[in-house]
């Protein structure tokens, strides 16, 4: 099955079909034997006991956060370049998913604020980054509802990813640069240099869900709005198609010259 | 050449004579900046120390309030459409537009930093500082948010999505720009530093703006 | 669209005909170069080669394109700085109106000091038609051309265009309404699924994508 096979939306939903069961199995025994190992095998940090543990939900989200936006970028290049409605498809689809796990990851890093920094919200440059890219989703989401067209909303959409993605590296630096001068040196990272295997283990293992999770939650919101689509697409043609019996009085019969 | 001249003259004089002007802009500027003791007291020293930032976040507001209307005005009466089809270079147009833009309204905004820069106490180098920052910084805030304005030119209310869109692009613009302001003396590298980063921004401005809002224009006349 | 094919030579009319929403005005816009076309080709044969099709055409849409604030004089010359003339091909260069003339011709030199906001609907179809006279370009795209005219300015107009058509230009016009107009073909566009719900609701890619057009003056 070559790229160009999955391009017809036909074809994707029915490999959709066959690979999702197995994708969610993968998804729940990764996250499952994932948990066990973060809340069972992993120790306990000996300062701040207990509440390590959020950093097994905290950093796949994070870096997940970061993925799906990679997804919405590489999507937003085959829109713009291929034109293809397939890739307009995987952009929108992206969108709300890197929303949420953007939101896990500035719940996740609050919540372990309180305890390490004794607040749950401190400007610090990661939190900051991350807030600002979840202004930009949610932006992003919004101008997806504001254009009824799907094809100019993807279209537009895409721009503006791609702008976002040049911009997310200058955000970046521009925030670490900013965090620095005003509160030199104060960071608090969760990955020191060295990480012992035993909390490096459960760590990856909970990134590996993630990533099992994200695929499935992504193909099946593809799913869903391809779904959508092809709606919009009958409910279009039953909008244009002339019943019969007017047909004859209304309207001329069609001439020839064009189909 | 002409017609980039013509295009500025007309782009110039609209922005001037509709809803009035650059006086709208630098009114608002104004009431934003009269907001701030209210809310954070009369404290001259407080305020002298947040001062580059009022005027910097008063500047971004008042840039953006302006710009839903860059492209929109064109696309309502039917003039996008000729400007897209003649056959000269979007990216020119747009940029031509922008400059236009930024002369009748940005500019207005420098001007009256100054005399802003009292009501927040600043001294006279501070004054300096801002006024220069905002010469240079603001130009990219509207390069940038022309790639909002065409994204959102085909929207009935499309100011507010505007806002959310460019606000997180103007982050950095903001963050050096005030960075620059506040630093020590002018010739010192705490200014040069920020500054030289903030040309680097109004530059990077002047390449993305046009090329994305370009490409968002001929988008919206499918 | 699927199958648009056809030809226009120079001195002839082509006027496209069809129920609302068949695309007669996407056609247009497509010739405009404002709407990307899925798949085909639009040439004009003896044109500059560097320039595209949308270059040597004026595109009359349903808008004015008039700004209320500016007069009726300033909004002419900046039209006219700002297109760019297209040669006829075939050594048939059209001097250009000054604007002054192309107001006169038109009637509505009276208002020429005036704000384009203060004249009526018909003289603001007029005023956007000026356009067409003091650029000179070969072809003409005109999107219902005389919707909202009264029938003084629809004779006005349409000899305008038979000027344009003797003088070896090329027009395209979609309409609904009868045109009189000299050396005339026809083009019927009957209504097919667009090609983006096409996509998603037929489970054939080789149907997507099968639009062939063609135009050669």
């Amino acid at each position: 099955m070559t790229l160009y096979d999955l391009a017809n939306p036909t074809r994707f939903l029915k490999l959709v079909k066959i690979v999702l069961p197995w994708l969610i199995a993968a998804t729940v025994i990764a996250l499952a034997v994932g948990l066990y190992f973060a809340f069972f095998k992993a120790p306990e940090d000996y300062q701040q006991g207990q509440t390590v543990r959020i950093m097994f939900v905290h950093v796949p989200s994070a870096q997940l956060a970061l993925m799906c936006y990679a997804m919405m970028a590489l999507s937003s290049v085959g829109s713009l370049v291929w034109k293809h409605p397939l890739a307009d498809v995987s952009a929108k689809a992206s969108a709300p998913i890197g929303a949420a796990f953007t939101f896990l990851a500035l719940f996740s890093g609050a919540v372990w604020g309180k305890p390490m920094w004794g607040a749950f919200w401190v400007w610090d440059a990661r939190l900051t980054s991350f807030l600002v890219l979840f202004i930009m989703y949610l932006g992003i989401i919004a101008l997806w509802k504001a254009i009824e067209d799907p094809i100019k909303a993807a279209k537009v959409n895409a721009i503006i990813t791609l702008v976002g993605v040049i911009n997310v590296v200058i955000i970046k630096f521009s925030v670490e640069w900013w965090n620095t001068l005003h509160q030199p040196a104060s960071i608090i990272r969760a990955d020191g240099p060295a990480i012992h295997s035993s909390i490096l283990i459960p760590l990856g293992l909970m990134a590996l869900a993630f990533v099992f999770l994200f695929v499935t939650l992504h193909l099946m919101s593809m799913r869903n709005e391809i779904m959508r689509r092809r709606i919009r697409a009958m409910r279009m043609r039953a909008a244009s198609v002339v019943p019969a019996a007017s047909s004859s009085t209304i309207t001329k019969p069609a001439p020839a010259g064009a189909r | 050449m002409n017609w980039m001249k013509c295009l500025f003259v007309r782009e110039y004089q609209l922005a001037n004579r509709v809803g009035g002007g650059a006086l709208i802009g630098v009114l608002f500027f104004l009431a934003v900046v009269t907001i701030f003791p209210f809310g954070v007291g009369p404290d001259m020293i407080l305020l002298a120390r947040i001062g580059a930032a009022i005027l910097w976040i008063g500047a971004l507001l008042a840039t953006l309030l302006g710009l839903d209307r860059l492209f929109q005005a064109d696309r309502e009466d039917g003039s996008l459409e000729l400007l897209v089809m003649s056959g000269r270079p979007l990216e020119l147009v747009v940029l031509v537009k922008c400059a236009a833009h930024w002369t009748a309204t940005g500019l207005p905004l420098v001007l009256a930093t100054p005399i802003l820069s009292l009501f927040v106490g600043l001294d006279f180098e501070s004054i300096v500082r801002v006024t220069l920052t905002l010469l240079v910084g603001a130009p990219a805030l509207t390069l940038l948010g022309a790639v909002g304005a065409g994204v959102t030119v085909s929207m009935r209310r499309g100011g507010v999505l505007l806002s959310i869109l460019v606000i997180p692009l103007a982050i950095p613009i903001l963050i050096f720009g005030v960075s620059a302001a506040m630093a020590g003396a002018i010739d010192s590298n705490n200014f040069l530093v920020p500054f030289m980063f903030l040309c680097a921004l109004t530059l990077f401005g002047l390449v993305v703006g046009p090329l994305a809002a370009a490409a968002a224009l001929r988008v919206s006349g499918d | 669209m699927n199958h648009v094919d056809f030809e226009v030579g120079s001195g002839e009319a082509l006027i496209v005909q069809g129920p609302n929403g068949v695309g007669k005005s996407s056609l247009l816009r497509v010739i405009a170069g404002l709407v990307a076309k899925a798949k085909g080709t639009i040439e004009l044969e003896g044109g500059m080669p560097e320039r595209s099709v949308a270059e040597h055409s004026h595109y009359f849409g349903h808008l004015d394109a008039l700004k209320p604030l500016q007069s009726v004089l300033e909004n002419l010359s900046f039209w006219r700085s700002f297109f760019e003339a297209a040669d006829f091909g075939d050594g048939k260069v059209r001097e250009s109106m000054s604007e002054m003339e192309a107001l006169e011709t038109l009637g509505i030199a009276h208002t020429a000091t005036l704000p384009a906001g203060y004249l009526s609907a018909g003289q603001r179809r007029r005023l956007s038609v000026a356009r067409l006279l003091v650029v000179p370009r070969p072809v003409w795209l005109l999107d219902e051309p005389t919707s909202a005219l009264d029938k003084a300015s629809e004779e006005v107009l349409l000899g305008l265009i038979a000027d344009h058509i003797n003088a070896g230009g090329l027009v395209v016009a979609a309409t609904h309404l009868p045109l009189n107009l000299p050396n005339t073909r026809y083009l019927n566009l009957s209504p097919v699924t667009t090609e983006s719900e096409h996509m998603f609701a037929s489970d054939d890619l080789d149907d997507y994508f099968d639009e062939d057009e063609q135009g050669e003056g």
